[in-house]
């Protein structure tokens, strides 16, 4: 399909840019790290605490990260007003979403991945049984951040103290994604850890309804 | 004009009688005593609040379709009006709350619900201020509000499923559970004031928003001359 | 067409919505001089390059012209480079580029699907003589392909004299037209530029 092979034109330029220069993710996983240090200041990390408010601790850091992170995703079409570009290069402006979410995702995930041997580490739990299902909430959850996170960014990117509307349009509209995950994470770092998949469902709900929003309202979005 | 103050005469009446048949026609209930005629009024702003929210949304539906400023004119105000309500909700739930339980406040799903929603239209209305052009700022925020109305179920939902993993004391039960037939015609009759009452708000407020914008184009006239 | 109006009149705009990037508040484009006419190719060279400043002039081209469909992106974008003369420094950053450079850049990019309408606004700003002789050559050349060309000027020049037809705007609307009579001197002299 013609959407799906320019959104993979696009992923493939948004990944190696990042690549290059890297900053994007370096600043991200420091910052989820610096996060995760302070936060642990207000409770003490003993193996019980953690379990109960480690998973939370997690994807709060995640979160505020990734409401950093998803700034500069259109605000770098504005420099050069490559964002016209795309526009008219691409027929559909939903590639360019696919493409900037997939993004924004594969960035997510490998910013968790590399923090959770770190996390398992500063709190003594172990995620080695469960990995298939954490690996299942990580996805399911970055998907859902980013998909709303890209939308917003392209609204926030109009608007002046962007830097602070982004996350606080963000947040509130995540409240779904940060309850749900933060119980399926719990219930997975139990000492018998099991799979919500109720909650598993919910998340997937979220990233389909707003993929669709964002599929029938995108076009609008990136409007001039 | 004088609609507009018929309109605000009935809906100021409305409320007066609401309010007198809530404390003086409705039965004391049981085992709360006179406070829990707070209800009435908590319950049926709730109530006004929503449905004022889902005419938000269709304003910023029709104004992504069909690009008319009264459509923005009427989802500000109507996002107003309904941060209004739900301010209103979140101050009379807790002073409910606070004789009843002896807790201010209770991170119940209804009452969690309500808040990140109120948070939500605040978020709205901060947009709102936040883009300087007028086209670019009614586009921008009828998107958000879709954005946030179709979230509101979904956060609904998932904090009661929260909920559910860890009970927690409720800070009231459905409306219109469990009330007997005086309580029922008493609550409804508020529910039909306070409907009233944002009605005549949401009136009163799309006009100043028409009169701020008329204001604006002659001074950009003024200036062109 | 050369378009010339002063700073305002519209003339950004114009292009912006022809190019189908900014929605008209009122009216409607066709193409061919028929509604139903499917959208043609369209290259749009505006104030900013559109190109990306992190990335190579070859990977830029290529990267536009995949996005665009093209086929043999790589084969296209090297034909593209020679032909504005930027061959040699085609692995370099973009970001090192001066503004002429940039600007061959940008209308390589605006070729790559090989355009029938291409659109120009103000081309010629920040130009050096060089450059400004080099694209002038290149618009001659664009024009003689027979491909459709709108371009906004500031002032008379060599290469506002390449057009078939030049029009002014004020305040969103056109006032002069050469199909209509006026002069080409005058269109410009009066915009004042």
């Amino acid at each position: 399909m013609a959407l799906l092979s320019r959104a993979a034109v696009l992923l493939g330029k948004e990944v190696r840019t990042e690549f290059r220069s890297r900053e994007l993710l370096s600043t991200t996983i420091v910052f989820v790290l610096v996060v995760v240090v302070v936060f642990s200041f207000t409770f003490d990390p003993s193996s019980n605490e953690s379990r109960r408010f480690g998973p939370g601790l997690l994807w709060m850091a995640f979160l505020f990260a990734a409401s950093l992170m998803l700034q500069p995703c259109f605000l770098r079409e504005q420099v050069n007003d490559t964002l016209s570009a795309l526009r008219l290069a691409v027929s559909d402006p939903f590639a360019i979403f696919l493409a900037k979410i997939s993004a924004n995702t594969l960035f997510l995930l490998l910013t968790e991945l590399l923090m959770l041997p770190v996390f398992a580490a500063l709190f003594n739990v172990s995620f080695a049984a469960q990995l298939p299902g954490i690996l299942l909430t990580f996805f399911l959850g970055s998907l859902g951040i980013s998909v709303v996170g890209t939308a917003l960014a392209v609204i926030s990117a109009q608007a002046r103290m962007r830097e602070l509307l982004l996350p606080l349009l963000l947040l509130p509209l995540l409240t779904p994604i940060l309850v749900v995950s933060t119980e399926v994470t719990i219930r997975l770092m139990q000492p018998e850890p099991y799979m919500e998949w109720k909650g598993i469902g919910l998340m997937a709900g979220f990233d389909v309804v707003f993929l669709t929003v964002l599929w029938l309202f995108g076009e609008y979005l990136l409007e001039e | 004009m004088t609609k507009r103050v018929l309109l605000g005469v009935v809906a100021i009446g409305l409320v007066a009688c609401a309010a007198y048949a809530s404390f003086y026609i409705a039965p004391e209930e049981r085992t709360m005593g006179a406070i829990q005629k707070i209800f009435y009024f908590h319950a049926s702003t709730a109530w006004a609040g929503e449905t004022t929210f889902f005419v938000c949304f269709l304003a910023n539906l029709l104004y992504i379709w069909k690009r008319k400023p009264q459509f923005d004119w009427l989802g500000v105000t109507c996002a107003e009006v309904g941060a209004a309500c739900i301010t209103v909700v979140l101050i009379t739930g807790p002073i409910w709350a606070r004789p009843v339980w002896g807790i201010w406040w209770t991170w119940d799903a209804r009452l969690t619900s309500t808040f990140v929603l109120w948070i939500l239209y605040i978020c709205y209305l901060l947009l709102r201020t936040l883009v300087d052009e007028p086209d670019r700022r009614a586009l921008m925020s009828a998107l958000f509000g879709v954005f946030a109305f179709i979230d509101v179920p979904i956060v609904f939902g998932a904090i009661r499923w929260w909920r559910t993993q860890h009970p927690a004391p409720v800070i009231m039960g459905g409306p219109g559970s469990g009330l007997e037939p005086t309580m029922k015609a008493v609550f409804f009759f508020n529910v039909l004031a306070m409907h009233l009452f944002a009605a005549f708000l949401i009136v009163e407020r799309y006009f100043l928003e028409k009169t701020k914008h008329d204001v604006e184009l002659l001074r950009q006239e003024a200036e062109a001359r | 067409m050369a378009i010339a109006g002063r700073n305002g009149s519209g003339k950004t705009t114009l292009l912006r919505v022809a190019a189908q990037l900014v929605r008209p508040t009122r009216g409607s484009i066709s193409f061919c001089g028929g509604a139903d006419h499917p959208k043609p190719q369209i290259g749009f060279v505006g104030h900013s390059t559109m190109v990306y400043d992190e990335l190579t002039a070859a990977e830029n081209l290529i990267f536009f012209a995949k996005l665009q469909g093209v086929t043999e992106a790589k084969t296209r974008a090297d034909e593209l480079l020679r032909e504005v003369g930027l061959e040699d420094r085609k692995d370099s950053l973009v970001r090192t580029f001066s503004r002429g450079m940039r600007q061959r850049v940008a209308i390589a990019r605006a070729l790559l699907a090989q355009p029938s309408l291409l659109l120009f606004d103000e081309p010629a700003t920040g130009l050096d003589a060089e450059s400004s002789a080099w694209l002038t050559e290149h618009v001659r050349k664009l024009r003689d392909t027979r491909c459709t060309i709108l371009m906004s000027l500031h002032g008379e020049s060599p290469m506002a004299r390449l057009a078939t037809r030049a029009v002014r705007l004020e305040g969103g609307s056109v006032i002069a037209d050469t199909q209509r009579g006026a002069m080409l001197q005058s269109i410009f002299a009066a915009a004042g530029c």
